[in-house]
């Protein structure tokens, strides 16, 4: 039993920390300091946080594999998008500054909705299947929904032209300026906080328990009382959630959306940052996140022997450690700080945990 | 009616190109268990090496044709190296899990390999492959290409199944793709039963190289993927792991593919148009993956506990 003190302390530090970590970033980004370069990528690392720990979920804890992630990011953006577009030209919340805040987090709750729904949707269906079979029904799930909103007329033409949208959507239309997004780099922090605490805690609760049993050992988990299905399904729409968010937020990113950036490749795009950090481990997607996406932004010169590079690193990795950088590691800030006072409370913690 | 027997005879022709595909997927996977994701850019592989040796054929006062040789002998050493290099040294130690990852990795180093070598810009095989006069069956007109696609591709899976069943190295493949223990137990080198499967595997998708530049004479890297993917639903279709099932599913994905283009709009007054034909396909993998995960040939196996 954990002692509750000790998770009070734990948990006051730990918002401690975040505090100070989102406060820099939001002085930060208000007093504009980054170039829009700079601030493109804290965004994008964002997004690649968001879509790798939800994706992590599926793929680390579920134990399922799915390949077709950005098919909900793509539901999620163009929601956000559409959404944003018609409330502009109906002149709801259409000014600038608090409105527009307004607006994108109405914008950001729909996506989320709508690609839960979808979540459930394919995941009732898909989940009848496992392993290799699995994970080509989620690509082909994931391909037409990118087929199909290409060919929504009133996705594709009106308004957002041929699959990729007119410019300005939620300054007078899509994507943020490069100064709104140094502003609200402190909410797009906030966000991804908030989304990788909810899937922490949603893992550590007793459906995440019940998810990880069903990665162990599936017919062992339905013999001991477990519908298997529900929180399969549960779990996959969970993660297609997070996934409807981001893409949310990759809506507002950019001034035009494109179904050809959400297709296959950004689906694998997203599976190799949860492999290089380690199926099971949310530390290692995000460490993976924030490298892979700076990494890809640094190299966008090399860009052709990026993916070469990559391919080949998955392969050796595959070879030498299946288990991915971080494995199924986690870092706590208690811990560290403990083992640094020398206290031995992290390896208390660690007994804690395993019991 | 004419109309749409030409529409069939055309669904046909793509229909035997993913058979052949189909093929490849389904004997990997009958073998080790492996969803060979790279085998589509096998197909990549091969139309590129017939870019560099048509011209070279014409040369010698050959047909175009004839550089199929070649392509079925680079596909067939890349398939291999793929195999020896990769897949084998994850089957040993890691999950089916990690050996699915090092198949989508191989599929992403030969695109990218590809677009390093040949840029992405599409390149176009001048030559046309077959020049056989067209046919005309009452007011059905068959062109030769099409013609000697649906035959080359008779031919070839009649001789596989003759290789399958008649001699002795195709008896071992069987074996194998039945109980791997017991047919090491049976003399059987299994590793080498692999390598010739990746072999014969990469070889028919250089043939389907060969058919699909006969009509789409534009090589691209990622020309493998889509075309290895809708191959791959015909082998699920059929029934994974079964050769005629892989041949069933091909041509009927094929059939479907191009009814549907020609047909679906007019059929549901413009709502499914042919830009959904993409989705038509991935909708009957759904559909089949969920009445019957088997395939249309497959039977349903329990799990064992």
């Amino acid at each position: 039993m954990k002692m509750p003190q000790e998770i009070k302390k734990a948990s006051t530090m730990n918002l401690i920390a975040v505090a100070i970590l989102l406060g820099a970033i939001a002085w930060l980004g208000f007093a504009q300091v980054f170039s829009s370069y700079i601030v493109g990528i804290f965004w994008l690392s964002c997004i690649g946080i968001i879509m790798a720990t939800s994706l992590n979920l599926t793929n680390g804890f579920l134990g399922q594999m799915a390949l077709g992630h950005a098919g909900f990011m793509l539901i999620g953006a163009y929601t956000s998008a559409l959404l944003s577009l018609a409330m502009v030209r109906a002149d709801v919340l259409a000014g600038d500054g608090v409105q527009q805040l307004i607006r994108f987090v109405i914008c950001l709750v729909a996506s989320a909705l709508l690609a839960g729904l979808f979540g459930i949707l394919v995941g009732i269906p898909a989940l009848r299947l496992r392993g290799d079979y699995l994970a080509i029904i989620t690509l082909g799930f994931g391909e037409i929904i990118r087929v199909v909103i290409q060919g929504i007329p009133w996705a594709g033409a009106d308004g957002l032209g041929q699959g990729s949208a007119s410019p300005v959507l939620y300054k007078t239309g899509l994507g943020f300026n490069n100064a709104t997004k140094s502003h609200y780099m402190f909410f797009i922090a906030l966000l991804t906080v908030l989304c990788v605490a909810v899937i922490l805690t949603f893992i550590r609760s007793r459906f995440g328990r019940a998810i990880i049993s069903i990665r162990d050992d599936e017919i062992a988990s339905a013999a001991s009382g477990i519908d298997t299905t529900f929180y399969k399904v549960m779990g996959f729409a969970f993660s297609a959630m997070f996934a409807g968010i981001a893409g949310s937020i990759f809506a507002a990113c950019y001034s035009s959306l494109n179904t050809g950036n959400m297709g296959f490749m950004a689906s694998v795009n997203y599976f190799v940052m949860v492999v290089f950090g380690g199926m099971g481990s949310i530390t290692g997607s995000i460490v993976a996140a924030i490298g892979l996406t700076t990494l890809n932004e640094a190299l966008r010169s090399f860009d052709e022997y990026r993916m070469l590079v990559y391919s080949v690193v998955l392969v050796l990795m595959m070879i030498f450690r299946p288990t991915g950088l971080m494995g199924t590691y986690e870092f706590s800030l208690t811990k560290t700080l403990g083992r640094f006072r020398g206290k031995g409370a992290g390896k208390k913690q660690e007994e804690e945990v395993q019991a | 009616m004419s109309e749409f027997i030409q529409q069939a005879i055309n669904g046909l022709r793509m229909g035997s190109v993913y058979a052949l595909i189909a093929l490849g997927y389904t004997m990997v996977y009958g073998i080790i268990r492996l969803i060979n994701f790279a085998h589509g850019d096998f197909i990549m592989v091969g139309a590129y090496t017939m870019i560099f040796v048509i011209p070279v054929m014409l040369g010698f006062g050959l047909p175009a044709w004839t550089a199929v040789a070649a392509a079925v002998i680079v596909a067939s050493a890349v398939g291999v190296t793929t195999e020896a290099v990769a897949y084998r040294p994850v089957r040993k130690r890691g999950t089916r899990m990690s050996a699915l990852i090092t198949a989508i990795a191989m599929s992403l180093f030969l695109e990218n390999l590809a677009q390093v070598l040949f840029t992405s810009n599409p390149r176009v095989i001048k030559a046309s492959i077959f020049s056989l006069p067209a046919v005309q069956i009452g007011a059905v007109k068959i062109d030769g290409t099409t013609l000697a696609t649906i035959a080359i591709a008779a031919v070839t899976m009649v001789g596989l199944q003759l290789f399958i069943h008649k001699t002795k190295m195709g008896r071992a493949m069987r074996a194998v793709s039945e109980d791997k223990q017991a047919s090491i137990l049976m003399g059987i080198n299994v590793n080498r039963t692999i390598t010739l499967t990746f072999a014969i595997g990469s070889a028919l998708a250089a043939v389907a190289a060969l058919m699909y530049c006969a009509q789409y004479p534009s090589v691209m890297p990622t020309m493998g993927s889509m075309l290895g993917l809708k191959a791959f639903v015909a082998a699920v279709l059929g029934g994974i792991g079964i050769m005629p099932g892989a041949m069933l599913g091909g041509l009927t994905i094929g059939l479907v593919e191009s009814l549907s283009k020609a047909y679906s709009a007019t059929l549901t007054g413009g709502i499914i148009t042919s830009a959904f034909s993409d989705a038509v396909v991935f909708g009957i993998l759904i559909i089949v993956l969920l009445v019957k995960p088997a395939g249309i040939l497959g039977k349903n196996q329990g799990e064992k506990v």
